[in-house]
């Protein structure tokens, strides 16, 4: 079954992502919201982790929380894909269900 | 699709600090009757609501650990401690209560219900859910 | 697709519950069908009709109030997270003997068992919080 995993945590705060990574299986999407957008950015401690992650896992940020904390595309990891809140109803719906990290 | 789902309901939060752990044990309690296939899953701080030895009598809240020894009863008996969780927070399986149910397939004999099992395995186990709810 | 849709957190204090309202206005609009928001935890905290936030701020409850009046959405609180919260409405009041209730229109107060329906009848749960 193909997930998608919800992180809406920094991960310079919460180990959220760090779990979701480690638990997530190969194939399924992550989608970073909220504060997680800050896991989506390049040159940080945990970039190359999640760059690492991306072997396995599709990265998606939401573009509205991005740009409401100004972050800018060219910020972002190689290969981190942009949706807005339909995006998201999207990508619920093309996976087999949600799997929140809170 | 079958009426009968897995349920999986994910414990990442210790007890007491916040209400999260309280109100997912409650969840799981009520969500027990509709007869749904439920495990309940242990990784971060989340191991810390099985650990033994809870004693809440100088902090003024209700100590609800002697609730997941209930949980057998509800046919609730599968809880699975991620062991990585566990040895990051220099935690073994005898630190954890020993909680059992009653297996009626097995001449009512006494098992555990509590499973540790790999960040690997685990994966496989959320992997074969169909509703995550996790608070 | 039939969504179901779980708010664990109040309003302005995390975003969850806006991020939850945007979500379903998005679903609604893309034709998906709402199957019920549950609000659990503290979430029942957006249920109160006596918030009231600075007029240049949004009015969450207000939002999903008459989000629910034009979609015909299931608002559901919680019952035992709200009353640990103090989110009542007039059957509460009535039966606790409370001197008021402060639910506010589009939201119904019912039992957990309407969050594992919507875990069994929706074909995803959305799950938003802390």
């Amino acid at each position: 079954m193909s997930k998608l995993h919800t992180v809406n945590k920094s991960p310079f705060e919460k180990n959220s992502l760090d779990a979701c990574i480690r638990l997530a299986k190969e194939g399924g999407a992550v989608l970073l919201f909220e504060d997680g957008v800050y896991g989506a950015t390049k040159g940080t401690v945990i970039s190359d982790k999640v760059t690492a992650a991306m072997k396995g896992l599709t990265f998606y940020v939401l573009g509205p929380d991005m740009k409401a904390r100004g972050i800018r595309d060219d910020q972002l990891l190689d290969g981190v894909k942009v949706v807005d809140y339909g995006g998201f109803v999207d990508l619920v719906a093309d996976h087999d269900n949600v799997q929140p990290w809170l | 699709m079958s009426d009968i789902k897995k349920f999986l309901y994910l414990n990442r939060k210790a007890p007491y600090g916040t209400i999260y752990a309280l109100e997912s044990l409650e969840v799981v309690l009520i969500g027990a009757a509709f007869e749904q296939d439920v495990s309940l899953a242990f990784v971060d701080d989340g191991v810390y609501q099985l650990v033994k030895g809870q004693d809440t009598s100088e902090i003024g809240m209700k100590n609800f650990s002697p609730t997941y020894n209930a949980l057998g009863d509800y046919d609730v008996n599968k809880l699975y401690v991620e062991k990585e969780s566990l040895e990051a927070r220099g935690l073994t399986e005898d630190d954890l209560m020993p909680l059992t149910y009653e297996d009626e397939d097995d001449d009512w004999a006494e098992k555990p219900s509590i499973r540790v099992v790999s960040s690997a395995e685990l994966a496989d186990i959320m992997d074969e859910q169909d509703v995550v709810l996790a608070f | 697709m039939k969504l179901g849709i779980l708010i664990n957190e109040g309003p302005y204090n995390h975003q969850a519950s806006d991020s939850a309202y945007q979500f379903t206005k998005a679903a609604l609009e893309k034709g998906h069908e709402i199957f019920r928001v549950f609000f659990y935890n503290d979430g029942v905290n957006n249920a109160t009709r006596y918030s009231i936030p600075p007029q240049d701020d949004r009015n969450i409850t207000q939002q999903w109030t008459e989000l629910a009046e034009k979609h015909d959405l299931d608002l559901v609180v919680c019952v035992a997270a709200a009353q640990r919260r103090g989110i009542i409405d007039e059957g509460e009041q009535e039966r606790n003997g409370k001197d008021g209730n402060n639910i506010a229109p589009g939201f119904r107060i019912s039992g957990l068992g309407q969050l594992i329906e919507a875990g069994i009848q929706a074909d995803r749960l959305v799950t938003f919080g802390d």
